[in-house]
Parts: structure tokens; C-alpha cells; sequence
């Protein structure tokens, strides 16, 4: 068996040794943290996605070691693989946050704010891409495109107003389907998502297509304005499903379990696909093995007073001195305010330095 | 010098009979005898370059081509000619189709592609007709199908018609489509050369770099490389729409001065109706709008030629490109503004809705654009414009978005005092729906103007 050539990659400065054909995003998102670009349209698990929406442009400041020559755009990191000593500029370079700002603009551009009757907010990753990189105003001023409604299923809501064509749900159908029914329609602006003659999708598989949705889009009808997602708690359990892992999600009220969804790592990426029968009947908490509270980064909104790994500051002032801490000045000696002889009414402001003089 | 067009005006040329009186088909027989790498390398030797619009070295594009064992390789030929302004491949194909089939076979050949597609935009139904007329002749004399001239070599020509989309005119979208999905480029890399039609090794050529094979093929690589001038070697042809006397189609060799080609008599004949030339799109709608003093000239002071290189000369910020050889000529009654906002409603119209920067941008450059012409534009939506034109470009998946870019840019970098004219004078400008005259070429002023 040979072993995998390692390439090195310098992305803002930080070296990372990655497998080759490794993307550019991929090398940054095993260092974490800033430096990883955003991404609305990619999907590690989802083959062919990507390269869509252009929030995760990185500019590559050297194309490797042995053609150090810059490339001429902007590139999308998640379709671009790393060469060996490639330099990868993200948060460094002034073009591609430019660049990031414009594409978010074009993105919040035709999308509806209607995040308080949107069961997706709290888990929006445009939410959260517009809080990091867009404008606090718009400059656009014109209608915002609309669409004919159009009906899914009993199971899966579509508000096409609010989609930004990431084409994940129709990478999902495809790869998770025997048949895909949806795909998008007509082109440019007024592209669509939407199926043939007006079919519903009722794929045992296609429940998926809610959770690979980075907008809402695509939201669960058997949820549908029942709870916000920050009121309720997540919970990791499982069940022994026939079809599928059984490895979920609940998110609950008390005992009530509201939604059941996919487990979802620090990227927003489902962890293992899940099928309809978990997702949409298995709504008790009897069906299921609760295994615990799951993990929810500090920042999102879902972990709102949860104070996870806040540590107390210690207690230092004893250790320096080992006693209690005396009062350097009594204020309260010195303020007219506590002097009784004085009328409150007659002191002109707060204590001045020619106050203590006297004293 | 006319090459393509030498028998253009044959009566009869369309059919086979006639075309091979007149020296049809040698090329293919000249062909067989050498080897696909000594094609190439002729190919290589003139220098010719891409006509569709990018103009990259047909030779270079054609070594690329990998050659992995037992996979079938593939030659398409785009006449996916949807560029506003480029009719030029039209022509080529409506009156001598088999021009176009004898560079295919020399062309499959050379890269061993034993099926061959030729994709046409659908609005040239007619003409896809006239291809398989002409395919179907070729077949019947033995220049198609098995065992071509006892050289062994098979190759069959397909016609697959487009459903009229301008996106399927770039390679991928148009790869997509030929497979008989949804016409949206691929993310680039793998490059058809590697990965193409059905992911196998795939060149995509334009109908005249096609065409341009048979001369090079018959007079030798080096004799082809020694017409034009520079970089900018053979000959091109041109279609040219607008304010001109005898708008049509033209063949030059490159080495004429843009002047020659607008105002003498052996081409475009000069402006007509005693106006005088404002402005020109001297490469198909989407490279920039030049006004007539940098048209002429360029920024240093030179003469300007009808060369891929002088047309470039200066970059963006004083010059234009050969692009598509889309001619479009302004005279001094032309709005440029109602000019660029047709072009960002093309453009907003034809973008495939794949990456957001295009999508979105198209359409609200469009609507500002609008909202100017009929006079209701703010001057901030001038810096708008060119702000919104700045983070489209070089930002999409594919060209598209850079095509929607440069027109308004350079509309706006060489005609900002027209926009502001349109804001401050609404109604005027709208009532007169031209612009401002004061662009106008000063030296050409026709006689008795």
C-alpha cells in the first residue's frame, strides 16, 4: 500500500499537512476557527456540491511550490484543491472579504426578512453569514421577487422566496433517491425549485433535504410554527430503525418532543442521514433512547443560557494578600451626602478635590 | 486575402458537387496522409487562434487533450452563436456547411474523435437542416463514416440543437447541455480536455476555428502564419451590425486600421444618413464600448488595427477586445445608456441562476440601469452601478458574469457624463431617447454635415 502523498498549506498565515486532493476549505476547516471560509452551498457528504453560492472565495497567493504564481481570481476554496506549498490568503486579504461582502449582499438582495415567523431562525446559516460579513443596510430598492406557492407533501414546506439555489437539496434527492422529483426550474433570477406538474416528494429518504437546507427554504411541516428552536432542547438519541441509522436529534419542551432531526456536526453537516419515519411519526419520547443533552457551540442562539466551559475567574485578592482587602479611601466619610448637618438639597455635585482639603 | 469566403459566392457552393469543384475535400485528402501529430503541429505552426471569443491557441488547446488508453475522445463544435452582435458563424454554415465539415474531419482526425457533435443554438433551425443535408453528402462520397479513404479511421458527425439558452455557448454549460442535462457550466478545474462529454477527453472549438483548419491543412501552417500581423495571424471574420453603410459579414487579414474598416468603401462604407461614428463594440456584446477617440486611436496615440492585440491595447481602461468579431457601430444619435441597459436585461435574462453574484447582480444592475433610462435614476446609482459591476466580475463560476460586468463598466468609465446627463435631464433624455452628441468622432465629419 503506498502511502498518500502530504501536502503543506499555508492559509492566513497557518500551516496545516493535509492528504493531496484535499480542497482548500477542507485544510481550513482542520484548523478552525477563523480562518475557515464560509460556505453556504458545499456539502462534504453531498458529491458535486459546491462551488455555487461564492461566500467561501479565498484568494491563493502562491499556486504551489513549484509554480508559485498567484491565481488570477478569486477562487471557490471548496473546489479548489490544495498543492504542495500552496498560500492561501482568507481573512488576511482585503479582496476576499470585499468580494464576501458583495456576495452576501447579492444573496440578502431578493431574500425575505422574515426570520421572526421563520421556523429556520436560530439555525440559519444565512443568519449567521450576514451577522459575520454582510451590511448592517441594504442598497438594493427595488420589489423583492416573489413565487407562486407551490406544495410539496404533507411533510416538507417549500418558500421559495427564501431560497439561495445552494442545489443541495437536489444533490441530496439524487444521491440519497432511487428518483429525484425536484430539481430547479427556468433560469437566472427566477429560477426555481420545484417538481414536475406539481408532485409531492415522498421519498422515504427525502425528509433529509430539511436539514441539508442552509435557509429556510425547506422546513418540516409536522414543526411548523409549533416552537422556536431556541426554546426547545436538543437531545442526542436513538432508536433500532429498520431503515435507517435511528441515530438522531430530538429536540424537546419539557417532555414533548418537538422535531426530530439529523445530528449535525460543528459544520452544520449532517452527520448520518435519517429516514422519514424517524423524522415525522416518531414524536414521543417512549420511541426513543435518550442518550443525553447535545453538544451546541457556545454560539449559537440554541445554547442560550447554557454556559458551557465558562470557567471562574479566581479568586485572586486573597492569595496576594491574606487578608481582606481594606478600603484605600472611605468615600463615605468624605461625601457631604452622609454629613446630616448638611442639606441634601444644597450639595452642588459629586465630591471635588477641594472637598478634602478641609478635612 | 480571403480564405474561408474565397468561394463563398459560388452559385451552388452549399451543395456537394459544386464545393468540390472548386477544391473541396482536399484538405481531408491531404490530411490522411500525414500524421495526427503533424496536424497538430501545422495547427500549432499558424498560430490561429480560438474565434469564439476568448482567443486562445487553437494548437495549445488541442495538445492538451489527454489521451488515456481505450477511452473514446471527442470534438465538439460550438455554433452555440448567441453573442448579440456575432452572426458570423451563420454565415459560414447557412452558405457553405461543407467548409465546416471538412475541418471537422481533418480536425477529428488530428484528435482522434470518432464521434464528433456539432451544437447548435436552436433559433438556427433551419440551418441545422442545411449541416445534416451536407453530412448526409459528405457520407454518401466516402468522407464520413468507416474506414474514411482506407485510412482506418471512423468518424460520424452528429447535429444536436440547443433550446436557445446564450449559457450554452460556454464550453461546459454547452458540454452539460450536449449530455442532455440542464445547461449549467461546470466548476472548472477538470478542464474538458481532461474531463468533457460524459467525462470523457472532449476539445470544444468554434465554428470558424473549425473552418480555419481546412486552409491551414492545404497551404501549409507556416503560409497561413504569415497573413496578419503579430500574434493575430490568418484571417477573421467579422459581422457587422449598426450605424454603417454596408453592414454584413467581412473577412480581413487583421493588418487594416479600424478607420479603413469603418469608413473606406471596400468595407463597412462609413456612417450613413451624413451622422457622425460615436461609439463601437468592436468584439460582440459583452467586451467593452469604446468611444470613438480611443476607437480610433489608442490611449498612447497610435493608429488602432483590427488586430487581437491592438484592440487590447491599453487594457480596460483605454481598449477593448477581438472577442467574437461582433462589430456593433454607434453613430452620435445613440444612447449609450438605453444601450447598456438592452445589453444587462440580455444579460440578466440569459444568466443560468447557478452562482449568487450573478443571479442577483445581473438583474439589479438591469433594474438601476432602468430606472435611469426612464428617468428616475439617482447620481448615486452611477457609483451603485460600478460597484455592483465591480464584485460580479471575476467572482461566478464563468464568464457570463465578467460579460454582464464589462459593458457597464466600460459605459460607465467612457460615458459617465451621459448617465449624469440622463439623471439631471429626465425628461429630456427621454423624450428624445438619445444621448449626448458631443462624444462624436470630430474628424470624420461627413461633408455637408
Amino acid at each position: 500500500m503506498s502511502e498518500q502523498p502530504k501536502f503543506k498549506v499555508t492559509i492566513d498565515n497557518i500551516t496545516v499537512e493535509v492528504p493531496a486532493g484535499t480542497t482548500i476549505l477542507n485544510a481550513a476547516r482542520m484548523i478552525g476557527g477563523d480562518v475557515t471560509p464560509p460556505a453556504m452551498c458545499y456539502y462534504s457528504k453531498l458529491e458535486g456540491s459546491g462551488g455555487k453560492c461564492r461566500t467561501c472565495l479565498v484568494e491563493v497567493s502562491k499556486g504551489s511550490e513549484k509554480d508559485p504564481r498567484p491565481m488570477p481570481k478569486l477562487v471557490a476554496s471548496c473546489r479548489t484543491t490544495v498543492m504542495d506549498g500552496m498560500e492561501v490568503k482568507n481573512i488576511t486579504s482585503e479582496k476576499v472579504l470585499d468580494a464576501r461582502k458583495g456576495v452576501v449582499e447579492f444573496l440578502l438582495m431578493n431574500h425575505p426578512l422574515d426570520c421572526p415567523v421563520c421556523d429556520q431562525a436560530g439555525e440559519c446559516h444565512l443568519q449567521d453569514l450576514s451577522y459575520e460579513h454582510g451590511a448592517a443596510t441594504t442598497r438594493y430598492e427595488f420589489d423583492r421577487r416573489t413565487f407562486e406557492k407551490e406544495d410539496l407533501g404533507d411533510y416538507i414546506s417549500l418558500h421559495m422566496t427564501r431560497c439561495i439555489l445552494c442545489y443541495r437539496c437536489v444533490y441530496t434527492a439524487e444521491q440519497l433517491t432511487n428518483q429525484r422529483e425536484h430539481g430547479v426550474l427556468d433560469r437566472g433570477d427566477h429560477a426555481s425549485i420545484s417538481t414536475l406538474l406539481g408532485k409531492s416528494l415522498d421519498n422515504e429518504f427525502i425528509g433529509n433535504v430539511i436539514d441539508v437546507c442552509p435557509v429556510g427554504a425547506l422546513t418540516d411541516k409536522t414543526f411548523r410554527f409549533k416552537n422556536r428552536v431556541w426554546f426547545t432542547k436538543p437531545v442526542d438519541a436513538h432508536r433500532d430503525c429498520p431503515t435507517c441509522s435511528g441515530k438522531v436529534r430530538l429536540w424537546m419542551r419539557g417532555d414533548e418532543v418537538f422535531r426530530v432531526t439529523a445530528r449535525k456536526d460543528q459544520w452544520g453537516e449532517v452527520e448520518e442521514w435519517i429516514c422519514n419515519d424517524c423524522r415525522f411519526h416518531k414524536k414521543e419520547t417512549k420511541d426513543w433512547v435518550i442518550e443525553g443533552p447535545s453538544k451546541i457551540s457556545r454560539h449559537s442562539v440554541i445554547s442560550q443560557g447554557h454556559y458551557v466551559g465558562v470557567k471562574k475567574a479566581p479568586v485572586l485578592i486573597d492569595k496576594v494578600i491574606g487578608k481582606d482587602p481594606k478600603l484605600l479611601m472611605d468615600i463615605h466619610s468624605i461625601s457631604d451626602v452622609n454629613r446630616p448637618e448638611v442639606e441634601l438639597s444644597k450639595i452642588a455635585g459629586p465630591a471635588h478635590s477641594d472637598d478634602f482639603k478641609n478635612e | 486575402m480571403k480564405l474561408l469566403l474565397e468561394h463563398a459566392h459560388v452559385e451552388g457552393i452549399r451543395y456537394y458537387d459544386t464545393y468540390r469543384k472548386h477544391g473541396g475535400y482536399r484538405s481531408v485528402e491531404k490530411a490522411f496522409k500525414m500524421t495526427p501529430e503533424e496536424i497538430v503541429e501545422e495547427v500549432k505552426k499558424s498560430g490561429l487562434r480560438g474565434r469564439g471569443g476568448a482567443g486562445f491557441p487553437t494548437g495549445m488547446k488541442w495538445s492538451f487533450l489527454a489521451k488515456p488508453e481505450g477511452v473514446p475522445r471527442h470534438l465538439v463544435c460550438n455554433a452555440d452563436e448567441s453573442e448579440p452582435g456575432t452572426f458570423k458563424d451563420r454565415y459560414l454554415m447557412e452558405f457553405i456547411p461543407h467548409l465546416l465539415i471538412e475541418g471537422l474531419i481533418v480536425s477529428s482526425f488530428a484528435l482522434g474523435s470518432n464521434m464528433t457533435y456539432i451544437y447548435i443554438r436552436g433559433e438556427y433551425a433551419w440551418i441545422v437542416d442545411i449541416l445534416e443535408q451536407a453530412i448526409a453528402e459528405a457520407k454518401n462520397n466516402g468522407w464520413l463514416g468507416k474506414n474514411i479513404l482506407n485510412s482506418g479511421f471512423d468518424c460520424e458527425i452528429y447535429v444536436q440543437r440547443g433550446g436557445g439558452a446564450y449559457i450554452c455557448g460556454e464550453e461546459t454549460a454547452l458540454i452539460e447541455s450536449l449530455e442532455g442535462k440542464r445547461g449549467n457550466p461546470r466548476i472548472k478545474p477538470p478542464f474538458p480536455a481532461i474531463q468533457g462529454v460524459w467525462m470523457r477527453p472532449t476539445v470544444v472549438n468554434n465554428v470558424e476555428t473549425l473552418a480555419a483548419v481546412v486552409p491551414i491543412i492545404n497551404n501549409g501552417g507556416e503560409a497561413y502564419a504569415s497573413i496578419g500581423v503579430g500574434k493575430s495571424t490568418g484571417t477573421k471574420l467579422l459581422s457587422v451590425c449598426g450605424n454603417v453603410k454596408k453592414p454584413g459579414i467581412y473577412e480581413i487579414d487583421m493588418t487594416q486600421s479600424v478607420e479603413e474598416f469603418i469608413f473606406s468603401d471596400e468595407y463597412c462604407g462609413g456612417i450613413p444618413n451624413g451622422k457622425r461614428l460615436k461609439a463601437c463594440i468592436p468584439g460582440g456584446s459583452s467586451v467593452p464600448i469604446l468611444p470613438a477617440n480611443l476607437l480610433l486611436k489608442t490611449a498612447k496615440g497610435e493608429t488602432r488595427t483590427m488586430s487581437y492585440e491592438s484592440l487590447s491595447d491599453g487594457g480596460f481602461a483605454s481598449g477593448s477586445m477581438m472577442g467574437s468579431g461582433g462589430f456593433i457601430v454607434f453613430d452620435e444619435d445613440q444612447c449609450v445608456v438605453r444601450h447598456t441597459m438592452t445589453l444587462a436585461r440580455f444579460y440578466n435574462h440569459e444568466s443560468c441562476g447557478q452562482c449568487s453574484p450573478c443571479r442577483e447582480g445581473t438583474g439589479w444592475m438591469y433594474k438601476i440601469l432602468k430606472n435611469i433610462e426612464y428617468g428616475k435614476g439617482k447620481m448615486s446609482d452611477i457609483d451603485l452601478l460600478w460597484d455592483i459591476q465591480r464584485k460580479i466580475e471575476g467572482n461566478t463560476i464563468c464568464p457570463l458574469g465578467d460579460a454582464a460586468a464589462w459593458p457597464v463598466a466600460a459605459a460607465i468609465r467612457h460615458f459617465r457624463d451621459e448617465f449624469e446627463w440622463h439623471i439631471t435631464n429626465a425628461d429630456e433624455a427621454q423624450n428624445r431617447n438619445y444621448g449626448l452628441a458631443h462624444y462624436a468622432d470630430p474628424i470624420h465629419v461627413p461633408a455637408g454635415a
